[in-house]
């Protein structure tokens, strides 16, 4: 049994004009399914407003879907009494893109990190500052930050308070929405290797959001790539690399930058990506892909499986590969 | 290296206002009016102590301010009138205000239907000219002024409401608000501890104006005699009193008016400035 399963998830917002009239709606998650087992870190990658924040906040429950499925452990989240999802919520946490909206700018980081103890009644009121301080060190923050606000730490350190308030419950899986990319890139492999540590340690599971395969390709074991609220490829992150099958993959793959100079520069991606309140016919890719044709202008393809642990959503997966650049 | 512990509050708000100057002459004249309510019992007089000999004196040395048609020190009735001015601003303030944060925050935390009701109400009770609706509640109501309180209070809190509303939903979206819900953390906590206190600031700018308006309204009410009731000593009904001899006793009326139009002004001033304090957008 996974330890997270996603079966056809799929959530849309209204558009709305002044006077509340519903003049369309917007799909940002579209028949999403996916699973994650115990210990495994799944990467979700793809441009933003692609609906990977929103899949994150799905299988948080903090957004409703529409329709779809979120398994915990096997059991079912959407019947969860209100309860019985507070106290669900100890085993799944999250952590944020921007460090800096994500404390609260009126609280010590020491009551930030206490929050958690006393909502779950996790330690008893004379312990909680000795477990606040470990989580602290845990996190490669000192003793003496508890007192300070938010206001005052830098942007990794921030994020190492976010992480430290992720873990203070235990939870089994971590939905780390894009945790890096709001950071310097020096600080970045800092909280990366933070976190892979942390995954070691506690036998974490995470999905690991981000917009790059760059950030991605070192943390994940198996990679899920969406465009436009769908997944159009999944597999082990190896896979991926030696052999992607989707075009939108290997525009990606292109799109990592190299050192060397002499490297051809990749051919960008042509426009930008559609409006999800209009999206294309057909393959929602096709208005950007080198290899569509008149059938993927009529026909959306679904994801197959082209072997061991490998799905693509691609009409023309047998040709994908001819433009991505190898490097020497 | 060592950071010292502060707040924006502390930092840049309190720095703001200091370098503020309309503001800092707000908050002296906010300070002596609360050094003159002190001051009214420090004096031992009585203000209604009548003395028909000493009537309708100009101000001199024995009388600052000089003395009314009953003989009675006009600077002593100031000085509680200044106690009923404070009383009435900050009761009044204070009650619209928290009428104000509890259907503003329901409003705005639950949405749906329970927001859609609130709001419709709020926009029913903004439909009534209000100064006409205290007038006709008072009527009714015996003209103490507990009940003047009471019902400005009422009758103020939309303003409140709405902006509580408004920082709610923008709030109630921000990351670390979702970071506390998927915490588990309940209603309640939400609430009180993550979204309310983020929701102040506008709600501090709207009381410090708001307690001018109360006072300027519990003067007018005692102007047109439906307020504070003589003898007790409220600067709305000193100015009525001095209206018959302004032409031969000008120091009747002229005072007090001065003392509500400063009072007023000053609580302008500090309101405004503290609002340009608050405001992220103004850099230095």
């Amino acid at each position: 049994m996974s330890l997270l399963e996603v079966k056809n998830l799929r959530k849309s917002f209204r558009i709305s004009d002044s006077l509340g009239r519903t003049t369309g709606q917007l799909v940002a998650v579209d028949d999403l399914s996916f699973s994650l087992e115990k210990g495994e870190i799944l990467g979700l990658v793809g441009e933003s407003g692609c609906g990977k924040s929103t899949t994150g906040k799905l299988i948080m429950q903090l957004l409703k879907a529409d329709s779809g499925q979120v398994f915990f452990a096997g059991k079912e989240l959407s019947g969860l009494s209100s309860r019985q999802l507070r106290s669900h919520r100890k085993q799944v946490q999250m952590i944020f893109q921007d460090p800096f909206s994500s404390l609260n700018p009126r609280m010590t980081v020491g009551a930030i990190l206490s929050e958690p103890f006393v909502v779950h009644k996790l330690a008893p009121a004379a312990q909680i500052r000795n477990r606040v301080i470990q989580l602290m060190e845990k996190v490669g923050l000192s003793a003496e930050h508890e007192q300070r606000y938010p206001h005052e730490f830098s942007g990794g350190q921030r994020q190492r308070i976010g992480i430290a308030r992720a873990l203070a419950v235990e939870p089994q899986l971590i939905i780390a929405d894009e945790p890096v990319s709001a950071l310097d890139l020096s600080v970045q492999a800092q909280i990366i290797n933070l976190l892979k540590k942390l995954q070691q340690d506690h036998n974490l599971s995470y999905l690991f959001i981000a917009h790059d395969l760059a950030v991605i390709e070192h943390v994940s074991d198996r990679i899920a790539v969406m465009y436009l609220g769908r997944i159009v490829e999944l597999t082990s992150a190896e896979e991926l690399y030696r052999n992607p099958r989707h075009p939108y993959t290997e525009a990606l793959m292109n799109a990592v930058p190299t050192p060397d100079p002499s490297h051809p520069r990749p051919v960008a991606l042509k426009g930008e990506i559609p409006s999800p309140i209009t999206p294309p016919s057909g393959c929602h890719f096709h208005p950007r892909c080198p290899y569509a044709d008149d059938h993927c202008r009529r026909s959306a393809p679904n994801l197959v499986e082209l072997g061991k642990d490998h799905q693509v959503a691609c009409h023309h997966h047998q040709q994908v590969g001819k433009y991505l650049i190898r490097e020497k | 290296m060592s950071v010292p512990r502060s707040s924006f509050i502390r930092d840049v708000v309190w720095q703001r206002l200091r370098h503020n100057r309309m503001a800092l002459i707000g908050a002296v004249i906010v300070l002596i009016m609360f050094v003159m309510a002190a001051a009214a019992s420090l004096t031992g007089l009585d203000p209604a102590a009548i003395d028909v000999s000493q009537r309708l004196l100009p101000p001199s040395a024995a009388h600052p301010l000089g003395t009314d048609d009953l003989g009675r020190s006009v600077l002593v009735r100031m000085l509680y009138g200044a106690r009923i001015s404070l009383l009435v601003g900050f009761v009044a303030v204070g009650i619209s205000t928290l009428i104000g944060i509890l259907f503003g925050s329901l409003a705005g935390y639950y949405g749906g239907w329970i927001d859609t009701l609130i709001m419709r109400f709020v926009d029913i009770m903004l439909c009534f000219p209000t100064f006409f609706l205290i007038l006709a509640v008072i009527a009714f109501l015996d003209p103490s002024i507990w009940n003047i309180m009471i019902v400005i209070g009422l009758t103020s809190w939309m303003g409140v409401a709405r902006l509580i509303r408004a920082e709610f939903l923008s709030l109630r979206q921000r990351d670390f608000v979702l970071a506390a819900q998927a915490l588990g953390a309940s209603d309640g906590r939400l609430i009180f501890r993550h979204i309310l206190p983020n929701a102040m600031s506008p709600v501090l700018v709207s009381a410090t104006l708001g307690v001018a308006g109360a006072i300027l309204t519990e003067s007018a009410l005692s102007f047109l005699g439906i307020g504070v009731q003589p003898p007790t000593p409220s600067w709305g009904n000193m100015l009525i009193t001095g209206k018959q001899t302004l032409g031969s006793a000008w120091w009747l009326s002229v005072f007090p008016g001065l003392a509500i139009l400063i009072t007023v002004l000053g609580y302008n001033l500090l309101g405004e400035g503290i609002r340009d304090a608050l405001d992220p957008r103004l850099k230095e």
